[in-house]
């Protein structure tokens, strides 16, 4: 199992077209992730890192180059196929958490395993499971305007993990955070990379890559850097 | 994602808005409230005006001097010829050849100054026999009828209905053995009709009863009729009756071309036709008009789906990155409107129905509820939901979500 390829992906582009001008945002990216991964990816604003985690969360599609997500070639999909991937196979962490507002920490779980069709119960169940693994147990019931930016990010990962989905794919997940709950969102990563769970975080904050196992740094659209981290830090 | 699950969602959404959905709401119940009102005022019209046409009397067929067909030229108002006669009338009650009339009442009819020692007033004059008060209806209150002798000997007394008493007779005595001048001619009361309704120029309480050979020799120099009355044997035999009347006449008249008959026969369905055509033109633009206030607040409807729109564009994202489908994103938000708009559709019948409760009451008029205008409206307040809707909830559908998300 430890050298089955999550993520392959092959001299993929992204090329953005307007009338006047033609702006490549990723150039002939390849590489490739295990199963049970930790890959911090790193770049200066600009570098193209957003546009390749676009790329691998399916929200996007690459203009050449191929992308496997579990085997299946993700760029040959169309819009509502791209939706069940995202729905099945990827557990999304964004930076503005992005929970529903005016919505219990409860209901925002549920919300993914809404749209997968899972029964009331079932969704419940695995949603209060979640909450308590990330530490919420006892704010269940509080809408999102009620929680502290570390509390909303514990929900939003609880979210990406009730799907049970292939990867867990962070951008900039501590972008918005105070450094104390930062480090103990990062705790929460390292746990649960270390249950076996495979994670994806764009970043541009060194201190925060450090905590991952492998680091990729992008520039100017192209792969400049990618080796394991050899100085982590638990 | 089950539909009742979506439908929750978007009521919980829509509650959490209570302003703009109130507002949203309220443009659809003005417009669905004025529709059945309206209708509903419509017919409660044509139902009243139709209810006071059959009180004129049942299988009623009317023979009036002048003809209606013949195309062009100014037609006279009727009764200003002189084509129809008592001998007419005569001929039509003992004639073996006419089998499907009952009752053939011979008519004069002229409006003209009444004067009582109390007061006076321009009121109608009717030459009748008995038998007008059994084919139009007309009850006794107080007194006694016209009689075949009081027509045979030319006899001057008068029936009144109640609201000549009160104009001729306003300190509220017994006016039954009074005296009234018409033309000159003094007439004695001898009875006094039921209350019958009708309002202006149409109160059949305003009329003034005199034997048809009085009116015509003693008070307005006449030989002619403005029209007889018939009433047919039954309701099925209406259509013979008009014919077969009209054929006797023509013989008698000596027509043999029907196109330049001098006379012409209304059965009371054509007048009820006449005039349902006619409130129901009405109805119809008083309809027509409130549908445009509907049209407005659907297109409210529309404005305010696509403030929400925009207003949640990240929310949309979200929901798009963690796997709904368009088809999710376009029934959740066509369901949002269709709440409004079906909401708005139970409120605004309920407002119409009381606001012409209310218009009936104040008007003391006939309160008519049609259950096809409320199911009409049930069906056309949420497909306004659905047709105005729908723009908005596609181009939710439609947003990209990496767009979506990106948008602040």
């Amino acid at each position: 199992m430890q050298n089955f390829p999550i993520i392959k992906i092959k001299n993929l582009s992204k090329i953005y077209k307007t009338e006047v001008l033609e702006t490549i945002a990723l150039s002939n990216v390849s590489f490739e992730v295990q199963k049970g991964e930790f890959v911090a990816i790193m770049g200066p604003s600009g570098s193209g890192k957003s546009t390749l985690m676009h790329i691998i969360g399916a929200l996007d599609k690459p203009t050449s180059g191929e992308y496997f997500l579990d085997g299946q070639n993700v760029s040959k999909l169309d819009d509502d196929q791209l939706a069940d991937i995202r729905n099945q196979k990827i557990g999304f962490i964004f930076q503005s958490y992005n929970l529903l507002p005016r919505t219990t920490t409860v209901k925002n779980v549920m919300l993914p395993m809404a749209y997968a069709g899972i029964d009331y119960q079932e969704r419940e169940k695995r949603a209060l499971e979640y909450l308590k693994i990330v530490g919420l147990g006892d704010h269940l019931h509080h809408t999102t305007n009620q929680l502290s930016g570390g509390q909303q990010q514990r929900v939003a990962i609880a979210r990406a993990l009730s799907m049970h989905p292939s990867i867990l794919l962070a951008d900039e997940p501590t972008g918005n955070i105070a450094s104390k709950q930062a480090d103990e969102i990062m705790a929460i990563f390292q746990k649960l990379n270390q249950e076996g769970n495979t994670i994806i975080m764009i970043t541009h904050e060194p201190d925060i890559a450090q905590k991952s196992k492998r680091i990729i740094i992008i520039r100017d659209g192209q792969i400049v850097s990618d080796q394991p981290n050899r100085q982590e830090k638990i | 994602m089950k539909l009742t699950e979506l439908f929750f969602e978007s009521l919980t959404t829509l509650t959490l808005n209570k302003t703009r959905t109130t507002l949203a709401i309220l443009g659809i119940v003005i417009g669905i409230g004025s529709v059945i009102a309206l209708m509903s005022l419509g017919q409660a019209t044509q139902q009243s005006i139709q209810n006071q046409i059959e009180s004129l009397g049942s299988n009623l067929l009317t023979v009036q001097p002048g003809s209606i067909q013949g195309g062009g030229g100014v037609r006279g108002q009727p009764g200003s010829r002189t084509t129809l006669t008592n001998d007419d009338a005569k001929a039509l009650s003992s004639s073996t050849e006419i089998t499907t009339i009952n009752l053939v009442s011979p008519e004069y009819s002229t409006r003209s100054q009444i004067v009582s020692p109390q007061g006076n007033s321009n009121t109608q004059v009717i030459g009748a026999t008995p038998a007008y008060f059994d084919v139009h209806k007309i009850a006794l209150s107080d007194g006694a009828l016209i009689t075949q002798t009081d027509v045979d000997s030319l006899k001057k007394v008068a029936v009144v209905g109640p609201t000549v008493v009160t104009n001729l007779f306003p300190d509220g005595s017994n006016p039954i053995g009074k005296t009234i001048k018409i033309q000159n001619q003094n007439l004695t009361i001898i009875g006094i009709t039921q209350a019958k309704g009708g309002s202006g120029f149409n109160n059949q309480d305003d009329i003034v009863y005199v034997p048809l050979t009085t009116a015509q020799k003693q008070l307005f120099g006449v030989s002619h009729l403005s029209s007889i009355a018939l009433e047919a044997k039954n309701a099925n035999l209406m259509f013979a009756a008009q014919d077969e009347v009209g054929y006797f006449l023509l013989a008698r008249h000596k027509i043999t071309d029907p196109t330049k008959a001098d006379f012409s026969i209304m059965s009371q369905q054509d007048m009820i036709n006449t005039i349902t055509s006619t409130t129901t033109t009405f109805t119809t633009l008083l309809a027509g008009v409130a549908a445009i206030s509907l049209l407005v607040g659907g297109i409210g409807i529309m404005n305010i789906m696509l403030v929400t729109v925009t207003e949640r564009t990240r929310e949309i994202g979200l929901r798009k990155a963690l796997g709904a489908k368009k088809k999710v994103i376009t029934t959740q938000f066509l369901i949002e409107s269709v709440i409004l708009t079906f909401t708005g559709g139970i409120i605004g019948i309920i407002f119409g129905i009381v606001t012409s409760f209310v218009i009936s009451k104040i008007t003391s008029s006939l309160f008519v509820v049609s259950p096809t205008s409320v199911m009409l409206a049930f069906l056309v307040s949420t497909a306004i939901g659905i047709i105005f809707g729908w723009y908005p909830a596609k181009k939710a559908a439609d947003l990209q979500p990496i767009e979506a998300l990106r948008y602040e």
